[in-house]
């Protein structure tokens, strides 16, 4: 009997290595040195055929890349271990391997009972097939035996709310549909450990708060699970325990809140380039700093939406200017394009004797708490003259990234739009 | 005391099993792929239902083509002069004999191919021993196979030929048909997993087996005297032989030629399990 003192996954010094393009054949050169190097060249390709990633071959020619390196970690029995970390990190490659999709180029890895791995919604699914024949082809191919998915059918079917289609190729499904179906046979799976990659990104309200329903149930049910996750709303109502990973490596174990407080705050600080900060027009030098700080004036990547912040700019005027007349407007765009809105400062007119005495102007921009959503913004800045005329276009002078963490309305994904002003909603009936 | 800490370690871990990085030595692990009987199942059984979605005749193709082809190269031979089979039995029933193994074995040969390269998407999303998916691509073949046999004894029997007592033979040499298949399947599969160019060739390489063994013609009553030594080296061509001895009561192959060409079949065999085995811990990364 399997207790919670007992580990269901134990991560034992894991490293996995890829190489980077393969090797490069047919280089330019002479086609004497190209006569030259064949004999050596087949030699090498046959011995390629038979140990396509030996260790020579790849130090000799290719790049290697280490997705993961030297990763140890244990999952308790019947814990949800959230693994956090950036695009890139190793996060996939972790779930790979340990649902032994690939092997670890070294190290290695325990489990304590059968696993199944959710690395996208509708594994095995066949479009040309029905709802039915998928429903049955996706849990065998996701590891439950054909008795095990008979005696869920109709759970299954349930779940999902796609009865009526039950004898319709998955092709004429809508999108939507797919991913209930999806889901509802992997939430099915009667395995002892799940791993499971960011499935939450998917479906509509209602279904995404079945999915956490179900996901929850997995919690309490004493199964254990690896979450990876992009959002930390779902990684602290979820999980029990979070590890962050970064460059492959495993720099963090601790509660969700350590964790994810440390992963936030390893975005790098974004910087203003050199090259975009010099203006020398209109009577203005410079822009000597630009950056997104919070109200304390702390300079900050990531800003949560519940909090006030604060876009601090720093102007050198011309020492010699006879007098300036110039406001700035700055452009937010959100992370897919969108012109989310523009605010403009007031009009500063400053005379050759004010600019003598000070000829460094501090700009501050305050964004109200609970006006953004979460995601990333990019500034654009323009300075232009009291006519409008424009002095200077800086396209992409400052990111930044706001975060959301507390669930709201039982919602957990990204909600629409590329603002969320806290909108006052009263109700008479 | 970090001594307790292990051992209290060790004991938590008691229920694990440990995977780690595989040397790629070694056989198939038939204890897991029984595991996954099922799969195969499932693969198999998917693979012959979408080939017949949105198609009219459906299954009714398995009867189509061997009697097409028999029509044609009938015409064909007689045109030539006729001198395709020693003429004791009707040519249809002899071509039949040879077309009914021969298109199981290039329809097998020809999904087991891409069935590793197809899955790709699969491969990279869910653990399952690989050679199951070599293996499940005989299904539709297979099923094709026993409804052109059906089809060869109710065409035997309208000609008035009774089959002989050698008739029992069939599963077995069903089998063996389905490992000569499988010792390409394991080759082809794993390589074109990794080089397309397999894909290409394989057609090409079928057409000209096509003409090599047997399928057609009947050897005796075409391959010259001084070259059927050689020919019989096609292990392709005993197999084909054997099924007309079973139907047919043609003579049997040398004991000699049958000898050499189960060796060598074998060996290339147990070779192509090898290099699957080699070759599957990178189909994830590589395909």
């Amino acid at each position: 009997m399997l207790t919670a003192a007992d580990t269901a996954i134990h991560v034992d010094a894991v490293s996995k290595r890829y190489t980077l393009g393969a090797l490069r054949h047919g280089d330019c050169g002479r086609l004497s040195e190209v006569m030259a190097r064949a004999p050596r060249r087949l030699w090498h390709n046959a011995k390629q055929f038979f140990r396509p990633n030996s260790q020579r071959d790849v130090d000799s020619d290719g790049r290697v890349f280490w997705a993961l390196r030297d990763v140890s970690f244990e999952v308790r029995q019947g814990e949800v271990c959230g693994v956090v970390g950036r695009n890139g990190a190793g996060k996939s490659t972790l779930l790979k391997i340990l649902s032994r999709i690939t092997e670890p180029t070294s190290g290695r890895f325990g489990l304590g009972g059968r696993v199944a791995s959710l690395l996208e919604v509708g594994t095995g699914f066949h479009q040309e097939l029905t709802g039915r024949e998928n429903i049955l082809l996706s849990g065998i191919t996701l590891g439950m035996t054909r008795a095990e998915v008979q005696r869920r059918f109709d759970e299954i079917v349930d779940f999902a709310g796609i009865d009526r289609f039950l004898d319709t190729p998955v092709k004429h499904y809508s999108s939507g549909m797919q991913v209930r179906l999806g889901f509802s046979v992997a939430a099915h799976l009667e395995s002892e450990i799940l791993i499971i990659d960011e499935v939450l990104a998917v479906g509509d309200v209602s279904f995404q708060k079945k999915c956490l329903g179900k996901l929850s149930d997995v919690a309490n049910s004493g199964r254990t699970a690896l979450f990876v996750s992009h959002n930390m709303v779902a990684v602290k109502s979820l999980c029990q325990s979070a590890i962050l990973l970064e460059d492959g490596r495993l720099t963090m174990k601790g509660t969700p809140d350590q964790v994810i407080a440390a992963h936030l705050a390893s975005f790098a600080l974004p910087t203003v380039s050199s090259s975009a900060r010099i203006v020398n027009s209109g009577g203005i030098k410079q822009i000597t700093t630009c950056h997104a700080t919070d109200i304390a004036g702390e300079v900050q990547a990531k800003f949560s939406i519940d909090e006030p912040m604060e876009i601090r700019l720093e102007l050198d005027l011309q020492p010699d200017a006879e007098e300036v007349s110039f406001k700035v407007v700055m452009h937010f765009y959100f992370d897919d394009g969108t012109l989310a809105f523009a605010t403009a400062s007031q009009e500063l007119s400053l005379s050759a004797v004010e600019i003598a005495q000070h000829p460094r102007c501090r700009w501050t921009c305050r964004i109200p708490s609970k006006s953004l959503n979460e995601g990333q913004y990019m500034i654009e800045m323009l300075v232009l003259s009291a006519e409008l005329q424009i002095f200077g276009r800086y396209p992409e002078l400052l990111r930044f990234e706001t975060h959301d963490v507390k669930s709201r309305q039982g919602w957990y994904g990204k909600w629409a739009g590329v603002m969320r002003p806290d909108c006052r909603w009263s109700v008479d009936c | 005391m970090p001594a307790n800490a292990s051992d209290s370690d060790t004991r938590a871990r008691a229920n694990l099993r440990y995977f780690q990085a595989s040397n790629g030595k070694g056989l198939i692990d038939l204890r897991e792929l029984w595991l996954f009987r099922e799969l195969v199942w499932a693969f198999g059984l998917r693979d012959l239902k979408v080939r017949y979605r949105q198609t009219v005749v459906g299954i009714a193709w398995a009867v189509v083509q061997p009697l097409c082809t028999v029509l044609v190269f009938g015409m064909l031979i007689q045109w030539l002069g006729g001198r395709a089979s020693d003429g004791s039995t009707p040519y249809v029933v002899t071509a039949l004999c040879g077309l009914v193994p021969w298109q199981f074995f290039a329809a097998a040969i020809t999904q087991s191919t891409q069935s590793v390269s197809i899955n790709s998407g699969l491969l990279k999303k869910v653990y399952f021993p690989r050679i199951v998916l070599p293996l499940s691509s005989f299904i539709p073949a297979s099923v094709d196979f026993l409804i052109a046999l059906c089809i060869l004894v109710i065409v035997m029997l309208s000609n008035g030929i009774l089959p002989s007592w050698k008739l029992v033979f069939i599963p077995l040499l069903a089998l063996l048909t389905v490992m000569s298949a499988m010792t390409f399947a394991l080759w082809l599969s794993a390589l074109n997993a990794i080089y397309r160019d397999v894909q290409f060739a394989v057609p090409f390489a079928l057409q000209l087996g096509m003409i090599v063994s047997p399928v057609v013609y009947e050897s005796q009553a075409v391959v010259p005297t001084d070259w059927q030594s050689l020919y019989f080296l096609n292990p392709l061509a005993i197999v084909i032989q054997l099924y007309r001895c079973a139907l047919l009561d043609a003579a049997l192959p040398s004991g000699l030629q049958i000898l050499i060409s189960a060796c060598s079949m074998t060996v290339v065999f147990f070779l192509g399990m090898l290099y699957f085995r080699r070759m599957e811990r990178h189909f994830a990364d590589r395909s």
